[in-house]
């Protein structure tokens, strides 16, 4: 039985979509754009509809059509050794462009080449560019290389934003900016994003009522896609809020593929994206062991919430830029580690594990380092595993089953090491 | 050192191979001894050396460790999927090699080079590291605005790492020598363009590389040399050979051995991405006015499409087409490094570019510190013997 909350996310996914596949005849026009620096109080502002080409890779990942798709990809001469979701998503739309819902996406009205964290995502919308030729904007959003946000970086975006992207997006769309409306949006945002937050640090109680990997990617659905700055998802939130709260005060642990945890057994944090070819046999890799994570960066990639960023109506569009600047692969390896350092210390995480995803180098490049540092700064055991996105050639299901199955035992160990010391 | 003293093409440039191989920069530690100003590293593809050179600083070009280097503690920092630059790279960081550098640059090349950057300040604390964030728009006033305040903050970080205060005088005499520098380049590759007998690029690619690890003066004094030699040399003859473009080597370079079996092979490398700073600006920058600005206006405006930046307004495979058009090839290599994304994610819409011109082409990947090049070499011997055999360009 699905709660509440499950309920009115598919029903806000099922509408979003066949709203999309729709646009042709209603005439509604659609913005491609990333989830990381994703501006969608500004598009929905103007009444343009987002897609977002990762997720569509992912949905196609779950639904078992990747391998189809990066197979045609490859056929086409993109090379084995590139991103996956990149292959899934050229790959669908040479088969005909049809999405999660199993209904066909529009072509692009826009392109909104939001360059922020991922050096990819250029190369990926060159691509959709010579596919569609439709309009394309670049925002590029610069990097924290030195671990902070600079009023140099901060106009320089809203400087793009200013007077490159709104008055693309006022021609495609046909509509003036409204500021006032974008800035209803965007205190719409900040009230779901502190329950989006609450929501995450509940898993700082014992036992934990979220898993906050596994499950948190449906909880992190309508924020980082289609519906931040909607009264739908403040209520999404809202009602997700108060199941968890209930969750907490009957001390109930987290859904997994086979039902609630009973036992929780360990707490990790965890680096990086999940594989989703096989995601619920991964997570009931986690969950079988009795293992619930705590808290993970992914849920950070479409915006970092839970460090005080709100998405601020008084500041409309330097509140973009943070918010562009702030997420989580645009941060240097520095911040990473601490990020990574902090939450084994405030969830008490029994140690962290990284999943380290072939053709995603933003992630990736750099993982080993964090996991010595990170392991240097808590004293607890790091673990390291490796998979894909959506190619299912990349995921080893017995190799992840047994490093997983050893780290939990180093864990064991430790603490065995611990009692009698 | 002087360059003068060489008597042949070919053994200047052995001195060259030998210098640039010289991974413990003994060229750089000889500079320190008579200079104040710190060694400034930095990544490949473009990092404005005019503004160090203005401040006192001598810039080094780091390309990584090459096939002559043994990975010891680089393997630990990457997973195997990962390109191989990086992991030299941190190998001559914690081997030594690079201690006399008082910094590095990496300037934005892809997330590996960006993540390189906060390891080497987890790793190297003390020392000036800067990730060189250039801009992907190319506005004068948004873009360029972007990038001069960027260029002010280098110019404050190499103060304080033992920089002269940046002044305009100075910065104009910097963009004039670095303009003789260039001239040079353009005029070595127009020669090897008329005639490449004369130029082979595995000699070339030495002179070039070595003008990396050397003060800019002393870069200009061999570059002159060398075209002095290659271009007076009687013994060098035309063969029969096929005229290509060797494209996607702009970061991780290949080594010398790949670029000797492609010319063993049968062709004659008449264009390429290699040690793109040398050629990333295209003209001179302006000495007049101010130098700063001039050097943000070149960046914007003057410089290559390389793919590690975003394509406004132009056409894929446009810049590709018209090299191949100018330098007279007959067929295009792609080399990309393994798991280099700039260079593959670029070649699918350049192949298409190509195609849709008829100008043949072939790719293959490679590796820095690969040793096997048999396959490569008979892959190009096959591409060069269809050229001129049957080849309509």
């Amino acid at each position: 039985m699905k709660d509440t909350s499950q309920l009115r996310q598919k029903k806000m996914l099922a509408d979003h979509f066949g709203r999309l596949a729709r646009a042709e005849e209603t005439g509604e026009k659609s913005v491609y754009t990333f989830v990381p620096g994703n501006l969608t109080e500004l598009i929905l502002s103007f009444d343009l509809l987002p897609v977002l080409p990762e997720i569509n890779a992912l949905q196609s990942g779950m639904r078992g059509k990747s391998r189809e798709y990066i197979a045609v990809a490859e056929r086409l001469g993109h090379s084995e050794d590139v991103c996956t979701y990149v292959k899934s998503d050229i790959g669908m739309m040479k088969s005909g462009n049809v999405g999660p819902t199993g209904e066909r996406l529009p072509a692009p009205s826009l392109l909104l080449l939001s360059y922020t964290g991922c050096f990819t995502f250029l190369k990926w919308f060159e691509l959709l560019k010579e596919e569609y030729h439709c309009p394309i904007v670049m925002l590029h959003v610069p990097y924290q290389g030195d671990g902070k946000i600079t009023e140099s970086m901060r106009s320089y975006v809203v400087e793009q934003l200013r007077r490159k992207v709104i008055p693309l997006m006022e021609e495609v769309s046909g509509r003036a900016y409204d500021e006032d409306r974008l800035k209803e949006a965007l205190a719409l945002s900040a009230k779901a994003e502190d329950d989006l937050v609450w929501v995450l640090e509940s898993a700082k109680n014992r036992p934990s009522p979220i898993d906050a990997y596994f499950g948190a990617v449906y909880y992190i659905g309508p924020m980082f896609s289609a519906f931040r700055g909607t009264q739908g998802a403040v209520d999404y939130y809202q009602s997700l809020r108060s199941e968890i709260e209930q969750r907490v005060v009957e001390r109930r642990g987290p859904l997994t593929p086979d039902g609630e945890l009973e036992n929780e057994r360990y707490r990790v944090v965890v680096e990086g994206p999940p594989n989703w070819t096989s995601f619920r046999e991964f997570w009931k890799m986690f969950a079988d062991e009795g293992a619930v994570v705590v808290a993970s960066t992914y849920t950070k990639v479409g915006g970092v919430y839970d460090t005080g960023f709100r998405h601020d109506p008084e500041h409309p569009l330097e509140s973009l830029a943070d918010y562009c600047m702030g997420c989580y692969t645009n941060l240097s390896l520095p911040q990473r580690v601490s990020m990574l350092a902090r939450y084994v210390t405030d969830y008490r995480a029994d140690g962290f594990l990284i999943n380290s995803i072939k053709s995603c180098n933003s992630f990736s490049a750099g993982q080993l380092h964090i996991l010595r540092e990170v392991e240097n700064r808590v004293g607890r055991p790091g673990g390291f595993i490796e998979s894909d996105l959506v190619d299912p050639r990349y995921f080893s299901a017995s190799n992840i089953k047994n490093r997983l199955e050893s780290y939990f035992q180093m864990i064991e160990q430790k603490r065995s090491g611990g009692a009698s010391a | 050192m002087s360059w003068e003293g060489f008597r042949s093409a070919s053994e200047l440039a052995a001195r060259a191979e030998e210098t640039y191989r010289d991974y413990r920069l003994t060229a750089v530690r000889e500079w320190k001894k008579s200079s104040p100003g710190p060694a400034i590293g930095y990544m490949p593809i473009y990092v404005p050396r005019e503004l160090l050179h203005a401040q006192g600083a001598l810039p080094v070009g780091i390309l990584g460790g090459g096939d002559d280097l043994e990975i010891i503690r680089g393997d630990a920092f990457y997973q195997s999927y990962i390109c191989h630059i990086p992991r030299s790279t941190i190998e001559l960081g914690l081997n030594g090699s690079l201690d006399c550098l008082d910094g590095m640059l990496f300037p934005a090349i892809c997330d590996v080079i960006r993540n390189l950057s906060g390891i080497w300040k987890m790793q190297f604390p003390e020392k000036l590291v800067r990730y060189l964030d250039v801009p992907q728009d190319f506005d004068r006033d948004i873009g360029g605005a972007f990038y001069r305040r960027e260029l002010e903050a280098l110019s404050r970080d190499l103060l304080e790492h033992r920089g002269r205060p940046y002044e305009e005088e100075a910065l104009r005499r910097s963009i004039a020598t670095f303009n003789e520098n260039r001239g040079l380049v353009r005029d070595l590759y127009a020669l090897r363009q008329k005639e490449p007998w004369r130029v082979p690029t595995s000699e070339l690619y030495c002179v070039l590389r070595a003008s990396l690890v050397v003060p800019v003066e002393e870069s200009t004094a061999m570059l002159r040399r060398y075209r002095l030699l290659a271009g007076s040399a009687s013994d060098r003859t035309p063969m029969d050979q096929a005229r290509v473009v060797f494209t996607g080597p702009f970061c991780e370079q290949p080594p010398l051995g790949l670029i000797k079996s492609l010319e063993r092979a049968g062709c004659y490398i008449v264009e390429d991405d290699f040690l793109q700073i040398h050629r990333f600006l295209r003209h001179d920058v302006p000495v007049d006015g101010d130098p700063l600005e001039n050097l943000v206006t070149a960046f914007l405006e003057d410089a290559i499409a390389s793919p590690t930046r975003y394509i406004d307004r132009d056409e894929k495979g446009r810049d590709l087409l018209e090299r191949v058009s100018a330098s007279g090839a007959e067929g295009v290599l792609f080399g990309a490094p393994s798991f280099c994304d700039p260079a593959l994610l670029d070649q699918p819409m350049v192949v298409k570019a190509l195609e849709r011109e008829g100008v043949p082409w072939t790719a293959f990947k490679y590796s820095e510190n690969g040793g096997q090049f048999q396959v490569i070499r008979e892959q190009a011997g096959t591409f060069a013997d269809s050229i001129k055999l049957w080849s309509e360009v």
